[in-house]
């Protein structure tokens, strides 16, 4: 009932707007039509300033609002990289943006039209052409150089030494496996993965694949200054790994590995004197849309020193040794335990 | 064909009552109101078809966007109006994520495909081509007359699609397999994903036929003395829109038979070491990332095909109320061609991410920013045309500065989403979003406003009211740009697309605020968008009524027309053409202006 009242309020509103527009045709007619549209037209003239105004308050007033709220520099050597070359485009689009907005309305203001001259006829100029597709064509050329500089950097292969951590997506959340001892990480197939007791489809006949560690909900645990590479994956649908504070994703697509390594330059604790933020967190977002929980596929990331890391790595079992405890005699095992404190559950 | 040829074969009546044209038209056509109305074959009825259509679907859109800007905006309460319109899908008021995702998928193809294809080039194709160029109807106006109707028949699947138990495709507009192909992988990937699929083939039939028509149309049926060079800069738009939409959707329709396949019969093109719903599939050795190259290659030049329309229709409507020629006409037609040949050599850059070559992605990076050349020119060509002008700030000129306002500002950060370095962090999130809304979002249906106010005397014999047409535009150009500007930030942020939910996320929960902020100003906009559509319809009956031929005084062929042209366009012969079709100058009479059928005075030299 309430939802037929708003209907017929908003038409309701509607008719009256329209016989109030009405009138001002007729208004129109009764001072002339041209005197009226010259006013009308002086009026709008004068709107286009405004607009201008209002944009440019807009911009400053929204900039001012989001900066507070924006996350703190880049925390990789990736990342900054990205942040350099961020602010060298925004520059130069800014440039231009202000630039042209800026001709567009004070030209529509100044050209406005008060009379009934006849403006000057000017079809082409080709010294004007040459020049304004020149100076975009060397924009680009700099650009581009910058971003394929970038490019080839980040994309190139992953220093020696670097930490290998697979990470994989399913629905809906990440799966990690550290290479353990043997610095490997052990084959895997799809056809040999259950629910119970291997979850990643690692092959046992592969002895690189015994001391693999292997946390179910993903966390990801890198040293600081040390170079990370992540081989990555997935085993239903395609997924993306999203790190938004080291500037860094990569899709997780079935049947292909794909990698991405950097460094990151500052553990939790450093970031979270940075932001002030006690909670600080580095998260892992999921940014392929993978079905109804998309949303809700999230991993935490923890940087943290190598000593710290050691001993973590000390605690952790393998994930062979966790499912066949009777080839272990020694103490019982103990699921990995994980600081991960918080996982989204979903609303449905 | 020759352009009686045409007509006579189709319709026999349009010349008999070409001379008495109120009178004949009654007595001739009063039985075939469905010949007349509805399978009609006149282009300009068609494409108020088209138009109507297309309208139809931006409200459906549009509403779906304000329905997931609530849940955005607050996704603690609940809703009524929820409820009330997807019943299960909202239970107590609080939308499900199957249907947030399937409401997302279908705002994003009915507003690429139905409303911005179909509403915009199959409208302004249809209208402006025989009217513009001098020729009776299109090539072939029965293709036409299909061209529409399978559209019709796309529609009513894809509406239909919205109303089945396991609910519409929720995979994203792109419905990238093996989501999409897997309906254990998603609600929407069952029979909402087939119908999704068919209805998108129906889509492309018809856009092949339209876009054959027109181009064939424009090479041939142009009237005497209309050179390619003294063509509006609209025809050049709608031509190589028409070579875009020819050359790439039949790459649509394979991803989506391939596609089809994979679901029905067993194939694994895109699948691969799928392990789904606790078991393993056995289909192993195909590559979801084969769809993406086959979806981009048309994905990317959509965009154009999007794109160039209003930018044809935008330079046509800044020319003539600035009362100037549109400065370097032929630098317009080589960009538009240099846009449209660039078109085809950029998809990969929607898919820096997908652990594509380095190599490659280099090349894509060079080529995607080398778009970024002629649409530059494009808009320092229309800051030119402007320029010591003489501005009318009519309604549809309004728009057309709007739409090179927005073009700039979506354009130009492409800059950054065409840098693969830049795109690794701003590759779906918020940014992207902000990006494409404005750039082909916003912009696109700004040069389709300009066009709709601007023809509309042609349509319907009858102007828009003007005030409203006002309202519409300073609350659509400033809600849009609240809408989407602050967008750009959260992007920044790395705040990821396609999330139903933010509130769990330690760096996203921070925007909250924000959003909220964002889905209000979605739900004015749209409401702004309910009063056009009252403005468009109430004014076909109630409208001022039109009394000069040449309202705008413009020179196109299409104001040389009746008032209310019948079938066949022109009463009498159809007019030479002497010039170009910017001659906004001196007529030697106190006039601005010289239409194209005027021939050129002694001594005056032609453009």
């Amino acid at each position: 009932m309430s939802g037929l009242l708003l209907v017929l309020l908003v038409v309701l509103i509607f008719v009256v707007l329209y016989q109030v527009s009405r009138s001002s045709e007729i208004v129109a007619q009764l001072q002339g039509e041209e005197a009226f549209d010259k006013k009308r037209n002086k009026i709008l003239g004068y709107s286009m300033l405004v607009l201008f105004a209002a944009f440019m308050i807009g911009i400053v007033w929204c900039h001012q609002y989001m900066m507070p709220l924006m996350g703190p520099e880049a925390a990789s050597d990736h990342g900054q990289q990205y942040d350099f070359m961020f602010e060298v485009t925004l520059w130069v689009t800014g440039t231009v943006f202000l630039l042209t907005q800026f001709l567009l309305f004070w030209f529509s203001f100044k050209y406005r039209r008060v009379g009934n001259k006849i403006p000057h006829f000017f079809a082409h100029s080709t010294k004007l052409e040459l020049i304004w597709t020149s100076i975009p064509a060397i924009a680009m050329a700099v650009l581009v150089a910058i971003g394929l500089k970038a490019w080839f950097t980040m994309t190139d292969k992953a220093p020696k030494g670097a930490m290998q951590i697979e990470i994989i997506g399913k629905q809906f959340n990440w799966i990690s496996r550290y290479p353990g001892a043997d610095m490997e990480l052990g084959k895997k197939y799809y056809t040999n993965i259950n629910e119970k007791d291997n979850i990643l489809g690692l092959d046992w006949k592969d002895k690189a694949t015994k001391d693999d560690i292997i946390i179910p909900n993903g966390e990801l645990r890198l040293v600081k200054g040390k170079p990370v590479e992540l081989i990555i994956g997935s085993r239903d649908v395609i997924h993306d790994v999203g790190l938004s504070h080291f500037r860094m994703k990569m899709d997780a697509v079935p049947g292909i590995s794909s990698r991405l390594w950097f460094t990151p330059l500052f553990t939790t604790e450093e970031m979270k004197a940075k932001t002030g933020n006690p909670n600080f967190v580095y998260e892992l977002s999921c940014d392929q849309m993978c079905g109804k929980g998309h949303y809700s596929m999230r991993a935490v990331i923890i940087v943290e020193t190598q000593a710290e890391h050691d001993a973590w790595l000390a605690k952790q079992q393998s994930y062979y040794a966790q499912n066949h405890p009777e080839e272990f005699p020694a103490p019982a095992a103990e699921p990995a335990k994980t600081d991960s404190t918080k996982q989204i559950t979903m609303n449905n | 064909m020759s352009n009686e040829a045409t007509l006579h074969a189709h319709d026999e009546h349009a010349h008999d009552h070409g001379h008495d044209h109120g009178h004949h038209e009654h007595e001739h056509h009063e039985p075939h109101f469905f010949s007349k109305y509805i399978f009609s074959m006149d282009h300009k009825i068609i494409s108020r078809q088209f138009l109507i259509t297309g309208i139809f679907w931006a409200i459906v859109g549009g509403l779906m966007s304000v329905f997931f800007r609530l849940q955005l905006g607050f996704p603690e309460q609940t809703f009524k109006v929820l409820s009330a319109f997807l019943g299960d899908w909202a239970k107590n008021g609080k939308m499900d994520p199957e249907m947030y995702y399937g409401l997302t998928t279908i705002h994003g193809t009915v507003l690429v495909f139905f409303v911005l294809t179909g509403g915009l080039s199959g409208t302004f194709s249809n209208f402006l081509i025989p009217l513009q160029i001098g020729a009776r109807d299109m090539a072939s106006p029965f293709l036409n007359m299909l061209s529409f109707w399978f559209f019709a028949i796309a529609s009513v699947v894809m509406f239909g699609s919205l109303f089945i138990t396991t609910g519409p495709a929720s995979g994203g507009w792109t419905t990238y397999p093996p989501l999409s192909a897997l309906k254990e992988a998603s609600m929407g990937s069952g029979l909402g994903m087939d119908l999704w699929l068919s209805s998108m083939a129906l889509f492309v039939v018809s856009s092949l036929l339209g876009g054959i028509n027109y181009i064939v149309t424009i090479l041939n049926m142009r009237t005497k003395g209309m050179t390619m060079t003294r063509l509006p800069l609209t025809i050049w738009a709608f031509l190589f829109t028409a070579v875009l939409g020819v050359l790439s959707f039949p790459v649509l329709l394979s991803a989506a038979v391939l596609l089809l396949f994979d679901r029905h019969a067993g194939t694994s093109f895109y699948l691969s070491e799928i392990f789904v719903a606790g078991k393993a599939l056995p289909n192993v050795g195909g590559s979801p990332i084969l769809y993406q190259h086959l979806f981009w290659f048309l994905g990317h030049p959509e965009v154009y095909i999007i794109m160039l329309p209003a930018m044809g229709m935008a330079s046509e409507i800044l020319s003539t109320h600035s009362r100037k020629p549109i400065f370097g006409y032929l630098a317009m037609v080589l960009s538009i061609i240099g846009i449209t040949v660039l078109a085809f050599l950029v998809w990969a850059h929607h898919m820096f991410v997908t652990g594509m070559s380095p190599f490659l992605g280099g090349v894509f990076v060079l080529l995607t920013l080398l778009i970024a050349i002629p649409s530059a020119v494009k808009v320092f060509n229309w800051l030119t045309t402007i320029w010591k002008g003489n501005i009318r700030f009519t309604v549809p000129m309004m728009f057309a500065l709007g739409f090179v306002s927005l073009f700039i500002s979506g354009g130009l950060t492409g800059l950054f989403l065409g840098n693969s370095a830049l795109d690794i962090h701003l590759h779906d999130t918020y940014f992207v979003i902000a990006h494409f809304h404005i750039v082909m979002g916003i912009s696109a249906f700004f040069g389709m406003f300009a066009g709709i106010y601007h023809w509309y005397p042609k349509m319907y014999g009858r102007f828009m009211n003007n005030t409203l047409g006002y309202i519409h535009f300073f609350v659509t150009f400033i809600g849009s740009y609240v809408i989407f500007w602050p967008m750009h930030y959260e992007g920044v942020a790395g705040m990821p697309r396609r999330y139903y939910d933010f509130s769990a996320w330690e760096s996203f929960k921070q925007f909250g605020e924000l959003n909220q902020m964002i889905s209000v100003a979605a739900i004015i906009v749209f409401f702004a968008q309910l009063l056009f559509v009252f403005n468009y319809f109430v004014s076909i009956w109630k409208g001022k009524k039109v009394t000069d031929p040449n309202p705008w005084q413009a020179n196109s062929l299409e104001w040389t027309t009746p008032i209310k042209p019948g079938h066949g366009n022109w009463d009498g012969p159809i007019p030479e053409v002497h010039r170009w079709a910017y001659d906004y100058k001196d007529n030697g009479e106190g006039g601005d202006f010289i239409p194209q059928h005027i021939p050129l005075k002694e001594g005056e030299e032609s453009h």
